[in-house]
């Protein structure tokens, strides 16, 4: 790509870049241990879940701050405007990952409290899927790649169906014993924090199109 | 919407210098188009070329056609002086005449083009257009170079309105003045809008971002890309205009 006249933007653009995929990083990681604190009983891991958040939310501000300043200073102009536009919007995306994660932590801690449900294959699956999705859409922003982008969009299908015999598995758990009501709730809002996550790598991947091509493909009936 | 000006495979030359290549675009009317793109692209010149004043450096000439309301401006019976009426101009630097009063200043060209009228609410219309007549209408009989910078610029701005003309052509019109002046500027040229054509030359993207319905990009003689404001400004087609819009040229 070609560079800009003033070398400093350039070195601005590429620390915000930086910043969004050491985001992205940390998000990643942050359902992967989630998710083994869970499968593993751990609550010790995710205790560290809860730790690395903190992060998480610094990175988040510092690149706010990032965008503001690049935005009042140099006022951007086509792909470098649509670049600082999706930053602003996929680092509330990227956040909100990181507090489902979180929320998953939340449940982990209390749901190791008690003695363990049967083994559920499909929910591994959809953290596998959750996070095979956020890697993908991060992927895609990393290499500018709309075809890539469009592939995490169609994969939320899948997402959505596997969540949705999810919830009919655990419902059937619940109606089989009452006293696995309590531990199954808990799946349940699992469940619904890992098809969130899946959203949020989709609105992430609506971006990257968006930057790569300028056109907005968001909610197609909306427009006017 | 009406074609206002019609520009078709327009080329000038300073001596052997070839300055606009084979340029053609249309402005629709009541719109305003900017024009941008690095020195010596050949802006003022497309500009110029458009109420022939190109003509008059000794050694240029150009071919090809400009048309206002479909009717060419080279065509025998046009006259440049009135063409000058309907085409007016406003310049970079504000250049009202030192010698006369606020008031002479305004109507300068309607006695040059021997047009009589009630000059005093002729003044105070073209005053008013050029958002300037709550400011000096207490001293018009002043010297015209007792204003500030920004007041002298809508001074001629008022003056090139006081001949009713239907395009005007500004060539960085505020890239004198300080930025409440050329907010002023700015907001003007939208309300002129209404009732006529703009082609605005300017080196402040964000200025051509903010007051144009279409922007022309040039380099080196020609015309690379024309389009609606937005689009050149978010996601142009051409490279060479993303290079410029974004800062990665030269």
């Amino acid at each position: 790509m070609k560079a800009h006249t003033d070398k400093t933007y350039d070195l601005q653009l590429d620390d915000l870049r930086n910043k969004l995929l050491t985001l992205g990083g940390y998000v990643e990681t942050e359902i992967a241990t989630t998710m083994r604190a869970l499968t593993e009983r751990d609550s010790k891991l995710a205790e560290t879940v809860i730790g690395q958040d903190r992060e998480v939310n610094r990175l988040e501000i510092e690149i706010d701050e990032a965008c503001r300043r690049l935005l009042v200073l140099r006022q951007p102009a086509a792909s470098d405007l649509r670049f600082i536009t999706t930053a602003l919007k996929i680092v509330v995306d990227l956040e909100r990952i990181g507090d489902l994660a979180v929320n998953i932590a939340e449940r982990a801690i209390d749901l190791n409290q008690s003695p363990p449900l049967k083994p559920i294959p499909d929910l591994s699956r959809l953290a596998d899927l959750g996070q095979r999705q956020v890697r993908a859409a991060l992927d895609a922003f990393v290499e500018a790649d709309p075809d890539k982008a469009e592939q995490v969009i169609k994969n939320d299908d899948l997402l959505d169906s596997l969540y949705h015999n999810l919830v009919n598995e655990l419902l059937a758990l619940m109606m089989e014993d009452p006293r696995n009501i309590r531990r199954a709730n808990s799946l349940l809002f699992v469940a619904k924090h890992l098809e969130r996550i899946g959203d949020h790598a989709t609105n992430v991947a609506e971006m990257v199109i968006y930057m790569v091509r300028g056109t907005d493909i968001r909610h197609p009936g909306s427009r006017k | 919407m009406r074609p206002k000006v019609e520009v078709r495979s327009l080329n000038a030359w300073f001596k052997a210098n070839h300055a606009l290549r084979n340029v053609s675009l249309t402005v629709p009317a009541n719109t305003v188009l900017a024009i941008i793109g690095p020195s010596g692209c050949g802006k003022t010149t497309f500009v110029r070329c458009l109420n022939r004043m190109h003509e008059l450096v000794p050694g240029a000439c150009q071919s090809g056609n400009v048309l206002v309301d479909g009717q060419d401006l080279h065509a025998r019976r046009v006259d440049p002086v009135n063409l000058r009426r309907r085409v007016g101009m406003v310049f970079q630097r504000a250049n009202p005449f030192p010698t006369m009063t606020i008031f002479d200043n305004v109507v300068a060209g309607l006695k040059l083009n021997g047009v009589r009228g009630d000059y005093p609410a002729l003044v105070e219309k073209s005053l008013r257009q050029a958002a300037l007549w709550d400011e000096v209408k207490d001293r018009l009989r002043q010297s015209a170079v007792s204003l500030s910078g920004g007041q002298q610029q809508r001074l001629c701005i008022a003056r090139a309105l006081a001949v009713d003309p239907e395009v005007l052509l500004m060539d960085e019109p505020a890239s004198a003045l300080d930025p409440i002046a050329t907010a002023r500027i700015e907001e003007l040229i939208r309300g002129l809008r209404e009732s006529l054509t703009i082609v605005i030359v300017t080196h402040n993207m964000q200025q051509a971002a903010r007051v144009s319905d279409s922007t022309a990009f040039f380099y080196m003689g020609e015309l690379i890309e024309h389009g609606p404001t937005e689009q050149i400004f978010t996601n142009p087609r051409e490279s060479r205009t993303e290079d410029y819009v974004t800062g990665k040229f030269g």
